[in-house]
């Protein structure tokens, strides 16, 4: 190749007409203004997504439901039935088997929607590279998707409990609150992760491993009365003991795995405030849940510009 | 949307310039970037676009040429609003449809139907006027029996039909379109010529990117030229196509001058040089069409010879031969050279050829059919036809076109 181009001769045009022409288009953003628009793609996406995952396989969707319950009798038999986890006879551990299916449940659309968010903008190169469309419908569309396999999920519970025997509540309206502060976690760290490996592409493998500590620190296996009582109680008890319990309850997964376990499924159980020490220190969480949301979305509102020529 | 109103034009590009920053190591994980917090990614800069301002008018065909690497697929993901710039501002007004990459994003493990449907909603259609046209989309790539086939099973020309054809059929205001007739069978890019001008006469705004002058002269009605990012030439098809061809190919003229690839023969004669001679008897790099030029080879012999047969090939790109003469014609008699002698050999022909590249092949022979070679040049100079229009054919002969009512009665029953 020449090194030395020769010098060109370019053109210095007579700037056309501005006036009227409005406002000047923007690059690619996350949002747009048209929020049909951005519903219909996120539904799309979502719903693609669905037939990719299920079409094809033999049973289909079935493995959706079945994969929770197959996870559940893994654990039940493990820890209930081996190590005696959960099933020592406490008060609270009635309905200790509902107990734990709604959690891994609950877990299941955590995994699912972090996990897939990860490499879901990457994975999409080649829509992001061709077509302008408000980024952030990907990460959007995986949580979406999620979610509707965690109602599905959720009505395999319901009816697992009504077997089971757990009686209707007034509690059970508290449901959409739960969800709702799960979801606003959960997208948080859809977007923030899939922004993040845009640049990092080993944010996968340690997500991984987050995804299975977060596992382990939040009353899925373990109840939070068994780690409250080893931390709180005396007489054992220290300072460094609290400040670990204090830590576990930030989780805001702990939160609504706890509220669900005592709103749904038995009073027994503590609810998110006894187990915080009080209604107020559900603060804490909550506000751990909006930073979460708040910087994920910072973080991909700040990259969805570039995202088309980092990848 | 806001609608498009008629006084405005709906493209208007203002000094855009965009950078890429290259870096120099990308830092790809986390790790790198724990183990070397303090190292600045360094990067270079890489200026893709270098203050363009243009406007397109409503209605209008606007060609945008250049070489691979000139900026015109970044200028047009500026436009389609899939790159941010860096400085300067773009109008765009009415709904935008863009064909970029030989696609649309289309997903590999979906079937053609579901990804005309998410593509046309991606492109602004509602879900249920998506759903309406996939039908019309999928006749139109002439793919309807392949329709519940998984895009990896299809091939790249079908690919570049079903992507095309979800472009066209959103009906949208403005149409950026990138390189759409490098592939793809003859019959589907003249479906795409007849729909070019379908949109043309519909009075639908077309942004042709292309580095094939032919197309450009054909369908634009005014065009950019960029290079290295700069904008060289705006104006009329011709006058870009003309000087795109000067700078690609005026330059490597030059550059291949020195080379001698493609040799061959006994090595009794040498081809010393040879050139391309226009009226004047100057050397340009380029010959409009219509000149009457020269091809010449200068020839030097290392024996004694008896009637040397010349010939020259006139390879166009795809190396066919467009035009063959030689000297071996009949019983003619070239006559008789001493060692060291040298021959001027003249081809001299009316440049009737298509615009475009092409390479000259000499071979000197001994007598005969010319296939006993002495020596074969090929590669040693390349020339470029320039002309206002490119009309499909390799070359262009006068042609004396008539139409006017038949008067010819035809016996019944032979009429079709």
């Amino acid at each position: 190749m020449s090194v030395e181009a020769p010098p060109l001769e370019t053109l210095t045009p007579a700037p056309p007409p501005f006036e009227g022409l409005g406002r000047p288009i923007r690059g690619p953003r996350a949002l747009t203004h048209d929020w049909r628009r951005f519903w219909h793609l996120t539904y799309n996406i979502a719903r693609n997504e669905f037939k990719l995952k299920f079409f094809g396989s033999v049973l289909g969707y079935v493995w959706q439901v079945l994969n929770p319950l197959l996870l559940f009798g893994v654990l039940y038999v493990f820890f209930v039935v081996i190590s005696k986890v959960g099933g020592g006879g406490k008060p609270s551990e009635q309905f200790y088997g509902v107990q734990l299916l709604g959690s891994i449940v609950l877990f299941t659309f955590f995994g699912e929607a972090t996990g897939g968010a990860v490499r879901s903008v990457v994975d999409r190169e080649n829509l992001v590279r061709k077509i302008q469309f408000p980024r952030l419908v990907i990460p959007l569309a995986i949580v979406l998707l999620a979610f509707f396999n965690l109602v599905m999920n959720l009505i395999v519970v319901l009816i697992f409990a009504l077997i089971s025997g757990v009686q209707p509540m007034l509690s059970w309206l508290e449901l959409p609150l739960i969800l709702l502060m799960l979801v606003l976690f959960s997208t948080g760290l859809a977007m923030l992760l899939s922004a993040m490996f845009v640049h990092f592409r080993d944010i996968q493998p340690i997500w991984t491993v987050i995804s299975q500590i977060i596992f382990y620190g939040s009353p899925v296996i373990i109840p939070l009365e068994s780690v409250r009582e080893k931390l709180l109680e005396p007489p054992n008890n220290s300072q460094i003991d609290s400040i670990l319990y204090h830590l576990y309850m930030l989780n805001p997964l702990v939160t609504v795995f706890q509220q669900f376990r005592h709103a749904m499924v038995t009073h027994a159980t503590l609810s998110a405030g006894q187990a915080l020490g009080s209604w107020a220190a559900l603060l804490e969480p909550l506000a751990v849940t909006a930073a979460v949301f708040v910087l994920g979305f910072w973080v991909f509102n700040r990259s969805a510009p570039f995202v088309a020529e980092n990848l | 949307m806001p609608k498009p109103s008629s006084m405005t034009p709906p493209i208007v590009v203002d000094a855009v310039s965009k950078t890429f920053r290259i870096p120099e190591e990308r830092v790809h994980t986390l790790k790198e970037r724990a183990l070397h917090p303090m190292r600045r990614s360094r990067h270079e800069t890489f200026e893709a676009l270098h203050d363009i301002s243009f406007d397109v008018r409503r209605g209008e065909f606007f060609g945008i040429a250049g070489r691979n690497g000139s900026g015109k697929s970044t200028l047009l993901k500026c436009l389609a609003g899939i790159y941010g710039v860096d400085r300067g501002r773009i109008w765009m007004d009415g709904r935008l449809s863009t064909f970029i990459e030989l696609g649309v994003g289309f997903n590999q493990d979906l079937a053609a139907r579901d990804n005309v449907i998410l593509n046309g909603i991606m492109m602004g259609l509602s879900p249920r006027e998506a759903r309406r046209r996939v039908d019309e989309v999928i006749d139109f790539a002439e793919l309807r029996e392949f329709e519940e086939l998984k895009l990896k099973n299809y091939s790249s020309g079908m690919h570049v039909r079903l992507a095309f054809s979800v472009a066209i059929q959103v009906d949208a205001d403005v149409l950026l379109v990138d390189e759409v007739l490098a592939v793809g069978d003859a019959a589907f890019q003249q479906k795409c010529f007849d729909v070019f001008h379908r949109l043309r006469d519909d009075g639908r705004t077309i942004v042709f990117v292309t580095h094939d002058m032919g197309s450009l002269n054909r369908f634009c009605h005014r065009a950019l030229l960029l290079e290295r990012g700069h904008p060289v030439h705006l104006g009329e098809p011709h006058e870009v196509a003309d000087r795109y061809l000067e700078i690609n190919f005026g330059r490597s003229t030059q550059e291949s001058d020195s080379v001698a690839e493609g040799r061959g023969g006994d090595g009794e004669a040498r081809v010393l040089e040879a050139w391309i001679e226009d009226e004047r008897g100057e050397r340009p790099a380029s010959i409009p069409q219509g000149q009457r030029v020269t091809l010449k080879a200068l020839v030097r012999f290392a024996v004694d010879v008896e009637d040397p047969v010349a010939s020259v090939y006139v390879l166009n790109e795809d190396h066919v031969a467009i035009v063959v003469a030689t000297s071996a014609k009949g019983d003619e008699r070239s006559g008789s050279f001493r060692a060291g002698e040298e021959i001027l050999c003249s081809f001299a022909f009316e440049n009737v050829l298509a615009p475009g590249r092409y390479n000259p092949l000499f071979t000197i022979a001994h007598r005969g059919t010319g296939m006993d070679l002495m020596d074969r040049i090929e590669g040693a100079f390349s020339f470029v036809v320039t002309g206002p229009e490119a009309m499909g054919g390799a070359v262009d002969l006068p042609v004396e076109v008539g139409i006017a009512r038949s008067e010819v009665q035809l016996p019944a029953g032979t009429r079709t």
